[in-house]
Order: C-alpha cells, then sequence, then structure tokens
C-alpha cells in the first residue's frame, strides 16, 4: 500500500514503490483508476481516467498488477465502452444518466450464457497454440465469435468442454503449458492495448474497402488492412463521411471510436445503427458494430486510452479471420490528450506544444492497421480510418503533416465545398490514394475493364475545367470557346451528377460499384458524345439547353443500385438526343 | 478543517499563492481567504501537495501582505444551491444574489462543474425549434437540445439577434414560448447586459429568466465560474423541473481571454496564440452540457455568442468552439453594412442537427431539397457577383444576370426582415420558393421534378440578348 504525495489535475505523484510503468493504480477514498507514466525512486507518477477532484495528498494508492487491458470474448458487438471498456448501458443502470466517479462495472456480462461449440479437431493431448480457434459462439445472427486461444499460451490441451452454455468466466478448456503449469481457459481473455496483438506475417492488401461513397471507392479507393485519414475544418464532413463508411462498408465488423468529440454523434450512431440493414447480409448494422466513446466533456487521459482499447478491439477480431474497420474520430483530441499529459508532466514541447514523440506514437497506432495471417493460419484485416481535426483547417499543422506521411489514402475535406453544400466535401485535387493499381485490378475483374481509363479521364477532365474556372473567374464565361464550354459543363456533370452524393438521400446514400460505374460512364458518355458536334460547329450553347444535362444529374438519386437495369436503359437513349441535334446543323451551316 | 484559519502564504505571484503546512487539503476545494483589512476573498486549490497547496484567488493578490492573509480551506468545490426560487433571480459570476434579494437556502446544492452526461442516455434532439428568422429556419434550423453558437464580430448586432431568438423560439404548432432562459453575460459592458434584461422585460419573460452576470470590470477569474453556474442552474430547471431551458452566454471569447490568463499564471504549455492545450476539453466542458437525456422531460438548447476577434474564424476561440458546438451561425459584416438584418452569412453558417429536425414529419417534406437548392444557388450568385465585379454586370450571360439579381433578392428579402417580425416556417418555406422563381428550373437540380411541379413558378420572360 502506498499514499497519494501530490494532485496536479489528472496527474498524482504517489509514494509507491514497486510499480512498473504501464501498471494501473487504485487511489483515494473513490477508488479512481489510473496508470503509471513515470517513476522516480519510491514514488510514481500516475494519469488517472477520472476526474481528481476532491482527492487528497495522504489517501491510499495500490498498484494492481497489470497494465490497462481489455476484456476479449462474447458480448462486445452492440455495445458501447468509454474510453476504458467500461460498458456505458451498464453504468448508466448502476450510476445513472451521469457517469459517477469510480464506478466499476466489468466490460462483458457477467451472467449471460452463450451456446459454445467446440471445435471437433480439439482432442485430448492435442497441442495448443495461442491464436487457435477453440470453438464458436452465434453472438449475433450475422456475427460467429470465434473463441481464441489467448496468444501467450503454447502447451497441451488436456479437456475442452462439451457443446453448451457458459458464461464468460466458467472454464471451458485446460491446457498444460510448456512450464507444466495448468491453465484454465474461459470464453473470454484479458489482453493489454498498448502491446499489438502477435500474428503470423503481414500479407498484401489487395481487395478494395468498398464503402459505397463514388468519391471514395471510384476515385481515392482504400484497401482492406488499409491506413486512411479525413483531415477537414470543423463541419467539413469528417464524422458523416465515417458514419456513411461505418454504414455502409463491406467489413465484417466495425469499431467506431469516438474520441474526444460529441455526444450527441454517438447517440446518432446508436439510434440509426440498429434500424439500417447492412446491405451485404441485410442484417441490422448494430450486429457487426461495436462503439467506443470519450467524448470531449469526458476525461482527458481516458481519451488518451479509448484509442488503443478501440484498436486492441479490433486486433482481437482480426485475430478471429475477419475484416474489421476502424474509424476513429479524431485522431486530433487523441494527440491533444497526448499534449496536455507532457505538459503536465513539463516535458519539452517541440511544435505547438506536442512533445517530439508525437510522430513515432501516431506512425505505431497506424501500424498496427494491415491484413495478416493470423496464429491460427486464417486471414484477417484491420483498416484504420482516421479523423484529423486541425487547428484552423490548416493541413500544416503537426497532426496532419505526421499523419499524412503515415497513411495511404489522404481524403482531404474542403471548407468551399462544404460552404457550397458539395457533400462528401471531398477535394478531388488534394486527396490522394496509393492503393490505385491493385483497386484497379479489382475493378477490372469485377466491375468493368475500362474503370482506371474512366477515372483516369474524369480526373483529367476536373483539373482541366479548374484551369478554365480560373479563366471564366477573370474575363466571362463568353470568352471561352464552345468546346471550353462543352468542358466545363461535363466538368460540371462530373462533379453533381457523381462526386456529389448526400448521405441524407435515401435512395443515393449508398452506390453498389456497379452503379458507381455506369453513372460515371453516363456522364464521360455525354461529354464524348457533344464533344464531336462541338467539333463539328455545333455551339456549345445550343447543347446547354439539352434538358438531359439536368436530368443526368438526377439520375443517381433516381436509381437506385438494384435498377441499373432501367438506369443503363437511359443511357442508351444519349446518342439519339444528340443525333437529333446533330440534324439540326446538317442542314444549316455551322454558327460560330 | 473548514474552521481552521491558516495563516502560512509563503509567496504570491499574479492570482496565485503557495501555502505552506496545511495537510490533508482536497484538490479542487474552495477557499476563503481574509486579508489584513479584513476584506474577503474566494479562491480555489489547483494544485496540492504534502508541503504546499496551490490557490487560485478569483480577486486577484494585490496588496496581499502574507503575514497578514488568512486562509479557510471550506472542504468542499463550487456549489450553487437550487430550488424553484432561482427564477427571475439575478446572480454573480460565483452564484451569489447581485440583485439585493436574499441567498437561497436549499438543501439541494450542486458542485458546478457537473458529472458527465453518459453518452448513452443522451436522446438525439430532433425536434425543430423555430425561431421566426428565416435565414435560420429556412438554411440553419435550430432544434430543441442543441448547442448552435452565434459568430459575431464588434459592433455587429449578435445581442439584437440572440433577443429576437429568445422572444420568437418555440416549438411548431405551439402558441406561446414555452422556454425558461437562463442568461449568463460574462466580461460584457453593463450596457449590454442591461440591453438584454430591457428585451426579456418587454417580452414578458423576465419572471422566467435566470441571470449570472460577471460584467467587464469584474474580477476575471470568476468569469471561469460564470457559464459553469449557470449551467448547473439550467440542468435543474431541464432534469430536475421539466422545463425546456434556452440558455444565452456572451461573450465566449471573453471566458476564453479569462482562461489564458489563468493558464498563463499557471505556467501551462501554450498551443495556439497562447491559449492553453486544454482550451478545447475546457469549452467542451461547457457545451456539452446542452442537450436531451432519455425519459426526461426537459431539455437544454445553448445558444453562445461569441465575438470573433478581427473577424477571423480561424482563431481559436471560434474554431475551437466549431469543432465542438452542433454547427454556427455566422454573421457577416458586409451584409450589415449594406443595412441587412439580420446580416446571417448563410454559407459558413451551419446547422448539423438540421437534417434530422426538418422535413416531412417536422417542417415540410420539400424543406431538405429546399434548403440544399438555396445553399447551391446562393453560392453559384456570389460566384457570378464576383466576377460581375471584374468583367461588368453587362458582360454576363443571360443566365447569369438572372443569378446576380437572386442573389440581391435574396439578401434583401429572404436573410433581410425586421427585427420585429416573426416568420412561421411555412412563410420561409414559401417566400424561399418565390425567390428560386427567378432562376429557370433546369438551374434547380437539388430539387426534384415533382417540387418543382408543385412549387416553382417559373415565368421565363423575354430578355433583350
Ligand atoms: N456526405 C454528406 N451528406 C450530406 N450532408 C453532409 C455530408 N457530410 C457533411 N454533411 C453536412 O455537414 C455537416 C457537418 O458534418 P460533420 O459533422 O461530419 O463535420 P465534421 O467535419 O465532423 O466537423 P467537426 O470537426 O466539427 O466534428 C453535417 O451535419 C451535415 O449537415
Ligand atoms: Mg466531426
Amino acid at each position: 500500500m502506498g499514499k497519494i504525495v501530490e494532485i496536479n489535475g489528472p496527474i498524482v505523484r504517489l509514494q509507491l514503490p514497486q510499480t512498473v510503468i504501464g501498471e494501473q493504480v487504485r487511489v483515494g477514498a473513490l477508488g479512481l483508476v489510473g496508470e503509471v507514466i513515470g517513476r522516480d525512486g519510491d514514488t510514481a507518477l500516475a494519469q488517472m481516467y477520472e476526474n481528481t477532484e476532491g482527492l487528497r495528498p495522504g489517501e491510499a494508492a495500490e498498484g494492481l498488477g497489470h497494465a490497462l487491458s481489455v476484456e476479449l470474448g462474447p458480448g462486445l458487438l452492440n455495445a458501447i465502452f468509454d474510453g476504458v471498456q467500461r460498458p456505458l448501458s451498464a453504468v448508466r443502470a448502476k450510476s445513472g444518466d451521469r457517469i459517477a466517479r469510480g464506478v466499476e462495472v466489468a466490460a462483458l456480462p457477467r451472467d449471460r450464457r452463450w451456446a459454445f461449440r467446440p471445435e471437433a479437431r480439439h482432442e485430448p493431448e492435442a497441442r495448443l497454440e495461442g491464436g487457435d480457434v477453440l470453438g464458436t459462439v452465434q453472438e449475433t445472427t450475422s456475427i460467429e465469435h470465434r473463441i481464441l486461444v489467448p496468444p501467450d499460451v503454447h502447451g497441451e490441451l488436456l479437456e475442452i468442454a462439451p457443446a453448451g452454455e457458459y458464461t464468460v468466466d466458467e472454464t471451458i478448456a485446460r491446457a498444460r503449458l510448456r512450464d507444466g503449469s495448468i491453465r484454465k481457459l474461459t470464453l473470454s481473455h484479458r489482453w493489454p492495448v498498448r502491446t499489438p496483438r502477435p500474428f503470423r506475417r503481414r500479407d498484401h492488401a489487395v481487395k478494395p474497402l468498398i464503402t459505397g461513397q463514388r468519391i471514395l471507392d471510384t476515385f481515392y479507393p482504400l484497401l482492406k488492412g488499409g491506413k486512411a485519414a479525413i483531415p477537414g475544418p470543423f463541419g467539413a464532413g469528417k464524422t458523416m463521411l465515417q458514419q456513411q463508411i461505418a454504414r455502409w462498408c463491406n467489413a465484417e465488423i466495425v469499431i467506431y471510436v469516438g474520441c474526444g468529440e460529441r455526444g450527441n454523434e454517438l447517440t446518432d450512431v446508436l439510434e440509426f445503427m440498429p434500424e439500417l440493414k447492412d446491405p451485404h447480409t441485410g442484417r441490422p448494422l448494430m450486429e457487426r458494430t461495436l462503439l467506443v466513446a470519450n467524448t470531449s466533456n469526458m476525461p482527458v487521459v481516458a481519451r488518451e486510452a479509448s484509442i488503443y482499447v478501440g484498436i486492441t478491439l479490433a486486433e482481437y477480431f482480426r485475430d478471429q479471420g475477419y475484416d474489421v474497420v476502424m474509424v476513429a474520430d479524431s485522431t486530433s483530441r487523441w494527440a491533444e490528450a497526448l499534449r496536455e499529459v507532457a505538459g503536465r508532466l513539463g516535458q519539452m514541447p517541440v511544435e505547438e506544444g506536442y512533445p517530439a514523440y508525437l510522430g513515432s506514437r501516431l506512425a505505431s497506432f497506424y501500424e498496427r492497421a494491415g491484413r495478416v495471417e493470423t496464429l491460427s493460419g486464417g486471414h484477417g484485416s484491420v483498416t484504420l480510418i482516421g479523423a484529423v481535426s486541425p487547428p484552423g483547417g490548416d493541413f500544416s499543422e503537426p497532426v496532419t503533416s505526421h499523419t499524412k506521411e503515415i497513411i495511404q489514402t489522404f481524403w482531404a475535406l474542403s471548407k468551399e465545398l462544404a460552404d457550397a453544400r458539395h457533400y462528401p466535401a471531398v477535394d478531388w485535387l488534394e486527396s490522394f490514394s496509393g492503393y490505385v493499381p491493385s483497386a484497379a485490378k479489382w475493378w477490372a475483374e469485377n466491375v468493368d475493364p475500362q474503370w482506371e481509363a474512366a477515372r483516369n479521364e474524369a480526373l483529367e477532365l476536373l483539373s482541366e475545367s479548374e484551369e478554365l474556372a480560373r479563366i471564366v473567374n477573370l474575363v466571362g464565361v463568353e470568352a471561352l470557346s464552345s468546346e471550353q464550354r462543352w468542358t466545363l459543363e461535363a466538368a460540371g456533370l462530373i462533379k453533381e451528377g457523381v462526386l456529389q452524393q448526400a448521405a441524407t438521400d435515401a435512395v443515393d446514400s449508398f452506390a453498389s460499384p456497379e452503379k458507381q460505374y455506369v453513372l460515371l460512364d453516363a456522364m464521360l458518355q455525354i461529354r464524348a458524345q457533344g464533344m464531336k458536334l462541338v467539333k463539328l460547329g455545333a455551339p456549345a450553347r445550343r447543347l446547354l439547353q439539352l434538358p438531359l444535362l439536368a436530368q443526368a444529374r438526377r439520375w443517381k438519386s433516381q436509381y437506385p443500385s438494384e435498377e441499373m437495369a432501367a438506369l443503363k436503359a437511359r443511357i442508351a437513349e444519349i446518342p439519339g438526343i444528340f443525333e437529333r441535334v446533330a440534324l439540326e446543323y446538317a442542314e444549316r451551316p455551322a454558327e460560330v | 478543517m473548514k474552521n481552521i484559519e491558516y495563516r502560512t502564504a509563503t509567496s504570491a505571484q499574479g492570482g496565485l499563492i503557495v501555502m505552506s503546512g496545511v495537510p490533508g487539503v482536497a484538490a479542487g476545494t474552495r477557499v476563503a481567504l481574509r486579508d489584513h483589512i479584513g476584506r474577503l476573498r474566494n479562491g480555489l486549490v489547483i494544485r496540492v501537495s504534502d508541503e504546499a497547496v496551490l490557490v487560485e484567488v478569483f480577486e486577484g493578490t494585490e496588496a496581499l501582505d502574507l503575514e497578514r492573509t488568512w486562509v479557510r480551506f471550506l472542504d468542499e468545490p463550487f456549489t450553487l444551491p437550487l430550488s424553484r426560487d432561482i427564477m427571475g433571480r439575478i446572480f454573480n459570476g460565483a452564484g451569489q444574489p447581485r440583485d439585493g434579494r436574499p441567498p437561497i437556502i436549499s438543501r439541494e446544492r450542486r458542485n458546478i462543474n457537473g458529472e458527465a452526461l453518459n453518452p448513452a442516455a443522451r436522446a438525439y434532439p430532433r425536434e425543430f425549434i423555430q425561431t421566426g428568422i428565416s435565414a435560420i429556419d429556412g438554411m440553419n434550423s435550430l432544434t430543441r437540445g442543441q448547442k448552435l453558437p452565434l459568430f459575431s464580430g464588434g459592433g455587429l448586432p449578435h445581442n439584437r439577434v440572440a433577443a429576437q431568438i429568445v422572444r420568437q423560439a418555440k416549438l411548431l404548432g405551439e402558441e406561446a414560448s414555452d422556454f425558461v432562459v437562463v442568461f449568463a453575460a460574462f466580461g460584457v459592458s453593463s450596457t449590454d447586459a442591461r440591453f438584454f434584461q430591457e428585451s426579456f422585460e418587454e417580452s414578458g419573460v423576465l419572471n422566467r429568466v435566470v441571470m449570472f452576470l460577471n460584467l467587464a470590470d469584474e474580477p476575471v477569474i470568476e468569469r471561469l465560474l460564470t457559464p459553469r453556474a449557470a449551467l448547473t442552474a439550467a440542468e435543474y430547471l431541464a432534469y430536475d423541473l421539466d422545463y425546456h431551458v434556452l440558455v444565452v452566454m456572451t461573450d465566449m471569447t471573453a471566458y476564453a481571454e479569462a482562461l489564458r490568463e489563468v493558464a498563463v499564471l499557471r505556467g501551462d504549455v501554450p498551443a495556439r496564440k497562447g491559449y492553453p492545450g486544454y482550451l478545447y476539453s475546457d469549452l467542451a466542458e461547457i457545451y456539452e452540457r446542452a442537450g436531451r437525456i432519455r425519459e426526461r422531460r426537459g431539455s437544454i438548447t445553448m445558444i453562445p455568442v461569441l465575438s470573433m476577434p478581427s473577424d477571423d474564424i480561424t482563431h481559436p476561440i471560434p474554431d475551437l468552439t466549431g469543432y465542438i458546438t452542433e454547427g454556427q451561425i455566422v454573421l457577416s459584416r458586409e451584409l450589415y453594412n449594406q443595412g441587412v438584418y439580420p446580416p446571417v452569412a448563410v454559407l459558413p453558417s451551419l446547422s448539423r442537427l438540421m437534417k434530422d429536425g426538418i422535413g416531412k414529419n417536422y417542417t415540410r417534406e420539400d424543406h431538405p431539397h429546399l434548403a440544399s437548392q438555396l445553399f447551391a444557388s446562393y453560392a453559384k450568385a456570389l460566384e457570378v457577383r464576383g466576377l460581375a465585379a471584374i468583367i461588368g454586370a453587362e458582360e454576363l450571360s443571360e443566365a447569369d444576370r438572372r443569378f446576380l439579381e437572386f442573389a440581391d433578392a435574396f439578401e434583401r428579402r429572404f436573410i433581410g426582415q425586421d427585427e420585429d417580425e416573426d416568420r412561421s416556417i411555412y412563410e420561409t418555406l414559401n417566400l424561399a420558393w418565390d425567390l428560386l422563381s427567378m432562376l429557370p428550373p433546369e438551374q434547380l437540380i437539388r430539387v426534384t421534378e415533382e417540387e418543382l411541379a408543385r412549387y416553382h413558378k417559373w415565368q421565363p420572360t423575354v430578355e433583350v440578348a
């Protein structure tokens, strides 16, 4: 037993010999929990996950003998946890609408029984390795929870329980470890959050993560197992985009980490997820979703921890062979929590108050993404998508610039687009993706061989139109040639008919890969057909009167992904429309 | 220990004093300090160890003679006594009466820092509040339980806009407003405070207002308590007494400056423009107290007012506020100079909760598309106006000239309205369609063809080419 020596905001100095860095401590009459972050002789410096108001020097402190860890087992899905994995619904049942300090609630329900089916191949005396699947529990209709041998267990299986109903505390197997000791295994195990879970080897990420958002999938793709960042000023749409991904992406498990953001946004997820159906399985989305919430008004140290809690949960499902997506909103708040603690410790700030290790912490966090061969020989992936909230929207600030060097896909949100209500406000010039070649293979094989060519053409068109827009802003649109005006119009078609995609539009909120390609191809066809006429002498002014142009911009909201045949029929009419215009000009000499 | 007076101050600097030889003081406890002329000062313990206790003194440490300074540790955090009787009362930033009437006596005392609301306990705000102001209701709607700040600048009429919202706000279909108002002013002039007081009086809500005032010439550190005290009162009214509470707080810039001042004294590492790195979390502790709670009737809707230093929206105060609140209403100097009231710059303004509080079951089914179309058309119109400024309006194409006219009409008739003009949401939506009827249907692709057929009254006028 030790005691409190000093209290400085969330940092407490303890007289507590024999603790190690990273160890959990419990202090004071309220039993607040924290972790040791520094040692000096007999004293330890700890950061507390809860507000320290009312704590006094002299109160008791004890080391708990383990690092911050999460409990892994059935009961995770469908739940909302705080930054140190306390289940918030259970916390509410215990302490009311407000989170009382010092409440202790186990992460997983203790009394719930789960139907466990042992894996047939396990026979007594068989070798048992960390990561092996002991058996399964059908946790939700869509997700089978594979019960894993903890990664640090190696030995021989002594016995395994028969199929039946068990709580997470009951023994379902016993193993003799290499040192001869006996270890009881249950449906759950613990893992320290700051230690990446082991795997056999890294695999190449090859399949795109389909999010149903055209500007992402078609223009700046992300792969399953990839790393992406969404930087943008406030109100540009980071959260909406992450929520769209959480709703529609073709991952099997989604972990949504609300790190230092608004309480209402989590409520929003909690309220809409159960009502929406996974477009890939038809099951309620909440069945595959898990929330970690440390909102901006919750204690800042637990905010720092929440990101690690989230990624450890993600790795755990990866180890079961699933494709997992983790969205973190916002990594800037995590970095700020780091900065705040560093400041209290008197560590030397390097840029904008951030400690020197900001870049390396960010890098090792993103490093936990990836597609891997699991310990049991299966394949799973963690895709990491972090929002970044740069002060003043300035992308040169430390968190954005470090992140930019680490990730492969950069979805830059622009204030100008958001102000004009062009959503998603992903800037097509600032954004990039290093995964285009791999994605192109998949699109060519599964959707259309012309995918990459169409993508490139659209991007060139957009940057060409940017040039033209500059001219227009100087001298007016009348100064452009017919060809240039038509190019401008075609870029408008791409922007409004393809890139803009309102999350609130019931029909267009999700677009299948096929719909994405069909729409893009349609706009490019219109461009080509019109350009042919313009080159033959038809004035752009005439073409701009075509009702087709307004109609084409509405197709995205009129044709859901399941009705592509109808849309294709509409598109088949395009050549005819232009032919009729061509006839007008065949009869008359060309206008200037 | 509440009753022991210690005379062990060893040093004083800025607003802080260090006490030694006081064992077992709790972090965050209140302190009462008596100086050599018997004057009382308030303080707060901000750091404590076996050897020393660091106390922040609200009224400052000027003219303190450490030898003759007596300090009592009250062994409790800052609390506010609460009862129904707070209604109609005026308090200072620390929650003591400043209206000459007796203090509130109640066993119900709450820590003004509050406790974080469990995100699982929140209910998502969905009910549309009609403010009667078109630029807000039509394009940046407010919902019950939302936090929607006014971003303004020196000399702009943010106080008048805030007062108009307080006067006119009501749920759709309800006759009079059933709000109670909690008003907190910190760092503002007495003229500003009086303006609000008079406007509450005029609209007859004064007996349903609770005021917390810390004026520009009053202790700076007390400013840090003012919004917290006000929100503690608001929470009591909303969740204990079931009221719908509208909280107006002004000026958040003064609050943040006070926080910076204190942070400098404490020696905290600065992040941007000298503001401490925890400004975000600190502001969030305040703003996140808005909202609704499941199975509770009351609600807290928050309208903080802040003036943007040099009209710069990227300044840390509006920036961090925007990162926490659910949108912002931005006032524009340019519009104001052109005589437009309320001078709402609609493009940088935003209401994030609008999408869930408007449309079929809330306002009218065409509202979402209509709002989106107004944004797109006005954005385009401003582009055209910019172009006209360069090449001259005569050089514009016919289509562009329509946009130019639309921009002017939109600003004068839609954004502009009288200070006592209370437009219903239907008036606002119909007016919007009237204005969009100045533009040809093929330019309006954010509304559906059915909506066009129903509401759009396009009459192509014959124009000279
Ligand atoms: N894809 C979208 N479709 C429709 N509306 C959108 C979309 N993206 C953003 N919006 C609109 O913009 C608003 C702000 O978006 P969002 O809350 O995601 O911003 P943010 O970047 O997360 O801001 P902050 O950094 O302050 O959290 C939303 O409330 C919504 O009205
Ligand atoms: Mg956000």
